[in-house]
């Protein structure tokens, strides 16, 4: 037992749903120290720090915290043993103002005829000195609506040292700031640091880590690969940790071409605040890749093409048609199909069964005629065959809710009620994040599959190596725009991520 | 300009209430001058204290972004209770406090239904309504009860020169306003009614806020019953019949946000209770086909729930994330500027 050890992890172990996340994680974190947790997509690092932060709890393994064992039974009760936690979506309530966002779980009051009042004068004298040891100059009645994306983060920040907080976790802090946002933000973890504040920080740039951080914890597939002082690391030797493996057996060979037809083509398009000039070209049989960082927009330009959201310039047409600026009906019946990032909360009825999910968007096409009921017995056997044809496990597809299913299994319950619509342009958005090796091989056979029928498939993932074996052109972005269109002869990790880092304007 | 006409358009939306108020206004003025009269005026506020009461109550449950459609239930039960005491014998410092504390039990049925069970509001409130109306019923075995005077003093009654139906409604007014303003469950009522997730998140004992709003929510519900059946003298199996529309629609008609997190009681709730109160009065001074009643009643509720929905979703759209926040910036503070309603 060390005595300047802040926190120590000792055989971690959590599942979701029958699928492991993390397995037997152990590390520790030195006082006044910031500890980088880094890691692909889907490799537990929120699990991870989600535990600490009494939002899930874990089911094996122990963790001590300032030399005693640690459980939390709630965020709030993380927060009283002195963890503070920064989501990467901010937990503010934008309808109330700035001092009232920092003590809205423990306001001072003073007692007038037994009721608890606020004391307004004690709250905004001690909002003004977190606020200011923050560095945020605003009025602390300010509404939280009215600030920008880095000043509502310093708001959590000052939030989380209201309790004189111990360690205060950072993911992903940097998604939706701006680059002195983000200077700023790291000027004040490194006071705080002085100030002997240690933190974990979760990011995906790994340049922001390196420069920031006195220990490396690099995560893969739910296990500790990696850990140790910083100068023990580069960035190449990270980023190999972090894949672990060599593309070459990993990916499908591809047999087919792509045609000369043009399926998808978008020039200039743009919204104000969310993409500019975006102009790209999906031919038949093609895998279009598109890379980028975390809140590079490429989520953001998949629901503008499909017609989730709106765009104020540009042009977007499907096999030479012009598709409107609307809902996304629209895309559909010119044969689109969208397979969502967040499958959990946008691309699957969680409590319906396997077939239900299936059926759902090709449902119009099976409706007879006179009636406009649905001609069941031709679904069903629709639905089994897609099903089978994808190799879905279920133990019944009627039955059993898509809940239930491993994460592999349900992204191809996704897929697989995209391909009874037969559709002809596919829109990926990170179709294998957080499912297992074995499914994401099967999910690389199925794209191939699709684009040798003559599919035109846009592949938007965060795995650079994903896109390498994938693809056969990987357009890059950075802050909403396309900085680099790169051909499979060109195809590096390093020339790609530097495309991905961009431009950012200060 | 696009950008003129939007601004306009915020405005409009802003301020729907207030312009509906002075159109109300000028159009039974002019149509009928004994609308304007003073014994008119305060006839309108003390038929609008009772649904005011109510109202404020609703607005708690809306600010948290809940629903209670029992509220007409519980005005009956409540008043049916008042009713069978004081035709007992029981004394009006008898009758007062069981009302409010039934109001409250009824309130913390609802809670229960909606924080233990997790039943949703809409759906536990509702077959709340039909529990207390048929309790209601039961009690005065579906009967109209005609009450005595001592119950009807709480009707006429002047303490300090004002009618007591306004003095109550003003007290409950001020303290409502208090409440939501300066203490820290009121503040948390607003934080829950915003992002029920994150203020899990932030350690707010959401249930028990919530609870609180519910049993608040029954507690005005039954004293604007007692208010009501002072006035009325008697109670009939109708009795609070679909109050809980009127109390939502004058809680939104105030800029009460369905949606949660947004409004006040005052000014807002108290205006939207008067204008409604308003335009009944006016069209009866008017002396209006009754058959039109429900349909400016239809549309004066429909333009509060348009609005508050326009409103939603002009909000939503401020608090999108960009992918280039140096542009969004702009953007953003354009919208902001073209009208966002200030601090709550």
């Amino acid at each position: 037992m060390n005595e300047d050890m802040l926190l120590e992890y000792e055989d971690i172990e959590k599942s979701f749903f029958g699928v492991r996340v993390l397995s037997k994680v152990s590390f520790a974190l030195r006082k006044g120290h910031i500890l980088g947790l880094v890691g692909e997509n889907g490799a537990g690092k929120s699990t991870l720090v989600n535990i600490l932060g009494g939002v899930i709890s874990s089911d094996a393994g122990h963790i001590r915290f300032q030399g005693r064992e640690y459980t939390a039974a709630s965020p709030a009760d993380a927060f009283r043993q002195g963890i503070g936690f920064i989501h990467q979506e901010l937990n503010l309530f934008t309808n109330l103002d700035v001092a009232e966002n920092i003590f809205i779980a423990g306001f001072p009051v003073r007692r007038i005829a037994c009721i608890p009042w606020i004391d307004a004068r004690a709250m905004r004298a001690r909002a003004e000195e977190l606020l200011g040891s923050v560095g945020l100059a605003i009025p602390c009645d300010t509404l939280v609506e009215r600030l920008s994306q880095g000043e509502r983060q310093l708001v959590e920040i000052a939030k989380a040292l209201r309790l004189s907080a111990r360690l205060i976790i950072l993911d992903e802090p940097t998604t939706s700031l701006t680059a002195r946002e983000s200077e700023r933000l790291f000027a004040l973890m490194k006071e705080l640091q002085g100030r002997g504040i240690s933190m974990i920080f979760i990011s995906h740039n790994l340049g922001d880590v390196f420069r920031l951080c006195d220990d490396i914890v690099v995560l893969r597939d739910g296990l500790v690969v990696d850990a140790g002082p910083v100068e023990r690391f580069s960035e190449n030797r990270v980023i190999s940790l972090m894949v672990g493996r060599s593309l070459d057996h990993y990916y499908p060979p591809r047999a087919t071409v792509p045609d000369e037809e043009v399926l998808l083509e978008v020039s200039g398009l743009s919204h104000p605040g969310i993409v500019e000039d975006i102009s790209l070209t999906l031919r038949r049989g093609e895998v279009l890749g598109v890379s980028g960082l975390m809140g590079a927009g490429r989520s953001e330009l998949a629901r503008i093409l499909f017609g989730l959201d709106p765009y104020t310039r540009g042009e977007i047409s499907v096999k030479g048609l012009r598709m409107p600026s609307g809902p996304s009906r629209a895309a559909i019946r010119s044969g689109m199909a969208f397979l969502t990032e967040n499958r959990r909360e946008e691309g699957l009825l969680m409590e319906a069964s396997v077939a239900d999910n299936i059926a759902l968007v090709c449902l119009p096409s099976f409706t007879r005629t006179p009636s406009g009921l649905v001609d069941s017995a031709s679904l069903k056997r629709e639905v089994s065959g897609a099903a089978s044809k994808l190799r879905i496990r279920s133990s019944s597809l009627d039955r059993q809710k898509v809940r239930t299913l491993s994460g592999g299994n349900q992204q191809k319950v996704v897929l697989a009620k995209w391909l009874l619509s037969g559709p002809s342009v596919f829109i990926l958005d990170e179709p294998t994040r957080g499912i297992d090796v074995g499914a994401k091989h099967e999910i690389y056979k199925i794209i191939n599959d699709l684009a040798g029928r003559g599919a035109g498939v846009l592949l938007i993932s965060s795995e650079i190596e994903e896109l390498m074996g994938m693809c056969d052109r990987i357009l890059v972005m950075s802050a909403g725009e396309i900085t680099a269109c790169v051909e499979r002869p060109e195809y590096d990790r390093e020339r790609i991520l530097r495309f991905a880092l961009g431009r950012k304007p200060v | 300009m696009i950008r003129q006409g939007d601004r306009l358009l915020a405005f409009l939306l802003r301020n729907a209430t207030a312009f509906l108020f002075v159109a109300a206004f000028l159009a039974f003025g002019v149509q009928a001058p004994a609308f304007l009269e003073p014994a008119n005026l305060l006839n309108i506020l003390l038929q609008s204290s009772s649904a005011a009461i109510t109202a404020t109550g609703m607005t708690f449950v809306l600010l948290a972004g809940g629903i209670d459609l029992s509220v007409g239930s519980i005005m009956f039960v409540s008043a049916a209770l008042a009713g069978k005491v004081v035709l007992g014998g029981g004394s009006l410092a008898l009758v007062i406090p069981i009302v409010l504390a039934v109001g409250i039990a009824c309130g913390a049925i609802n809670a229960l239904f909606t924080t233990r069970l997790r039943i949703q509001p809409f759906i536990a409130t509702l077959a709340a309504l039909y529990m207390w109306r048929g309790l209601g019923l039961w009690i005065t075995r579906t009967r109209a009860m005609n009450l005595p005077e001592s119950l009807l003093q709480v009707g006429t009654a002047r303490p300090l020169g004002i009618p007591a139906p306004i003095f109550i409604f003003c007290a409950v007014l001020a303290s409502a306003h208090l409440v939501l303003a300066r203490t820290p469950v009121g503040r948390q009522i607003y934080a829950i009614g915003n992002d029920r997730e994150a203020a899990d998140k932030a350690g707010i004992a959401s249930g028990r806020v919530i609870a609180i709003v519910y049993m608040l929510s029954g507690l005005c519900a039954a004293l604007g019953g007692l208010v009501s059946v002072a006035q009325l003298g008697a109670v009939s199996p109708t009795f609070g019949n679909q109050r809980e529309f009127a109390a939502i629609a004058a809680a939104v008609l105030g800029g009460t946000s369905l949606f949660g997190g947004r409004g006040r009681v005052f000014p807002g709730t108290v205006l939207g209770a008067v204008l409604i109160q308003t335009v009944e009065n006016g069209l009866v001074i008017v002396n209006a086909n009754p058959y039109v009643y429900p349909l400016i009643m239809s549309a004066i509720i429909f333009v509060a729930v348009f609005t508050d929905s326009a409103r939603h979703a002009r909000l939503s759209r401020l608090s999108r994330r960009y992918i280039r926040p140096w542009q969004a910036a702009a953007h953003r503070v354009e919208t902001a500027n073209s009208g966002e309603e200030g601090k709550q």
